[in-house]
């Protein structure tokens, strides 16, 4: 069976038309010492041989099951429902691409107006778009938002954002001439202050107060928000928050080696035209047909061209269903009960730790809600130690940051039972 | 009204002493089509002469606005906010956008009625 679709007559005949011998002329441009000679590439092989030498590389992968996995830092296991793969994977969501002709495809569109609703319920903002690519650029965009806004040319990043989200942040600034500034006081200059709640490390912060700072100084309050915690705790638009942007992994997707995730971005309603991104509204035909269809087009780059605030053309649009079903099959009970469980079995755990010799909360007086920070004597060798015994534990994080020398981070989430627990506690006492 | 003025980019000016009205002319909410929402500056904003001050968005294109003077924003077209299709409707009228207080001379490149028409019919073709 021939898997390249064009034949040797096939080529002959091309080549001929455009009046060449071969595909070695159609190079002639690019100098013979640029060129490689051969590829060292082995023989072709079977699908069988294939698939058996795929099978043997993939088995020396380490691969820690759920439940003895203690580590967080952005992106979380949890218990994902067979409902969400049933709706994703069906061929009308699964195989198409981004819709040229929008409001042909009705159903892509509602699952999409979907999205914006849940996600603008859960953040208490009046819209979200269709979804961003993942937490990182969609803290990024909202940077560029509060820029245009307010024709400001700082953005100032308060207390422990993810520092992969402050690299990302920093590489869209660059090229806009933007400064991103660490600190809590804004100043005159500055368009937005951008935290994070839980925060990296998994504390809380006083969303309320640097929200007000940054009002008091004329900027926008970017909250970086985890969407399950938002079920119990205050949500952005309570707090007066002017955009909300955050990683919806949680939202029934897998880890999958960091992605395709989503990321979500909402707003108040006076920002809607600085928003980026595809959006989705309800119109009614004259006979009072509902359609969904898009919205503010001219808000989007194709339209306002360099004046628009972002360039972003699509999004990860089956991760975002994925997270629709999920946030509309677990409802907000459903929501809540993750929520509360995964903060009861951190906190229970977080309490287990402590009392190991030499452990201690690294921020005594800081409450978090299922991530949280110990400083533990020899953090290389807690975590290569809890690897050998089949154990993902927990982040090192002076990684990032030199002040936290000897600082990890755990966390604990519904697939975190009892039974992990005491397993994880028996393979650090040993 | 013999003493509005126009721009080659299609806004019209007012001057009343020192208190400049800004719009845009008929021609270009025809170009633009169905006026859905204007971007406006506020007030006390000072504006160079062509600066861009705001963007006029219609159902098929998003174009920006340029001040035809220098001066200070004094009043906004607070009706516009609500009512957008005023620009459509009555450009000269209702559907003025700004007012400037003006810093300076007039700038000498504003065209009179005749040669606005002439830069509308050359651009029609």
């Amino acid at each position: 069976m021939p898997y390249l679709v064009h034949s040797e007559e096939d080529r002959a005949s091309m080549l001929e038309s455009i009046g060449v011998q071969s595909m070695d002329d159609l190079l002639v441009d690019i100098p013979q010492s640029l060129r490689i000679g051969s590829l060292d590439l082995p023989d072709g092989l079977s699908e069988y041989e294939t698939m058996s030498q795929i099978a043997s590389l993939a088995a020396r992968n380490r691969v820690f099951p759920d439940r003895l996995t203690f580590r967080g830092g952005g992106v979380y296991r949890r218990f994902i429902p067979a409902a969400v793969a049933a709706v994703t994977s069906k061929p009308e969501f699964y195989t198409a691409y981004t819709p040229y002709q929008p409001e042909a495809s009705q159903g892509t569109l509602q699952a999409i107006f979907e999205f914006q609703t849940l996600i603008a319920e859960l953040t208490a903002l009046d819209v979200a778009n269709a979804s961003l690519y993942d937490g990182a650029t969609a803290v990024a965009e909202a940077a560029m938002m509060a820029h245009i806004h307010t024709g400001r040319n700082e953005v100032m990043v308060s207390g422990y954002l993810h520092p992969e989200y402050v690299e990302v942040l920093r590489a869209f600034c660059d090229g806009r001439g933007i400064k991103v500034r660490k600190g809590t006081e804004p100043g005159p200059k500055t368009a937005a202050v951008i935290f994070q709640q839980p925060d990296f490390l998994g504390l809380l912060v006083d969303a309320k107060t640097l929200t007000e700072n940054a009002h008091a100084a004329g900027a926008l309050a970017i909250a970086c928000v985890d969407p399950i915690s938002l079920a119990i705790l205050s949500p952005p638009g309570e707090y007066g928050a002017d955009i909300a942007v955050g990683e919806g992994q949680q939202l029934g997707l897998s880890p999958s080696y960091g992605g395709p995730h989503v990321g979500f971005i909402s707003c108040r309603r006076e920002l809607v035209r600085r928003l980026p991104g595809r959006l989705i509204g309800i119109a009614h035909d004259k006979q009072g047909r509902r359609g969904f269809v898009l919205a503010l087009s001219a808000r989007e780059q194709h339209i306002r061209r360099e004046k628009a605030s972002s360039n972003i053309c699509t999004n990860h649009s089956l991760c975002a269903l994925a997270a629709s079903v999920y946030m509309t099959y677990m409802g907000p009970k459903g929501l809540r009960q993750v929520a509360e469980v995964s903060f009861k079995r951190a906190h229970v755990l977080a309490e287990r730790l402590a009392a190991l010799p030499g452990w201690e909360p690294a921020f005594p007086d800081r409450q978090f809600v299922n991530e949280f920070p110990m400083r533990v004597p020899k953090a290389s060798a807690v975590v290569r130690k809890l690897a050998r015994k089949g154990i993902l534990g927990p982040i090192e994080v002076q990684r990032w940051f030199r002040e936290l020398k000897g600082v990890v981070t755990f966390t604990c989430t519904e697939v975190n039972d009892a039974r992990a627990l005491d397993e994880l506690l028996a393979a650090l006492e040993a | 009204m013999a003493d509005r003025r126009y721009t080659k980019t299609h806004e019209w000016v007012v001057v009343d002493g020192k208190t400049v009205t800004v719009g845009i002319t008929d021609f270009a909410q025809s170009q633009l089509g169905d006026v859905v929402f204007l971007e406006l500056p506020s007030t006390g904003r000072k504006l160079a002469l062509r600066e861009s001050f705001g963007v006029v968005e219609s159902v098929k294109a998003a174009s920006d606005l340029y001040s035809p003077v220098a001066g200070r924003v004094t009043a906004v077209n607070d009706k516009l906010t609500v009512n957008p299709e005023l620009v459509n409707s009555d450009p000269y009228g209702d559907g003025w956008i700004l007012k400037l207080e003006l810093a300076g001379d007039l700038p000498p490149d504003l065209l009179d009625e005749a040669a606005y028409k002439q830069v509308t019919e050359a651009s029609a073709h």
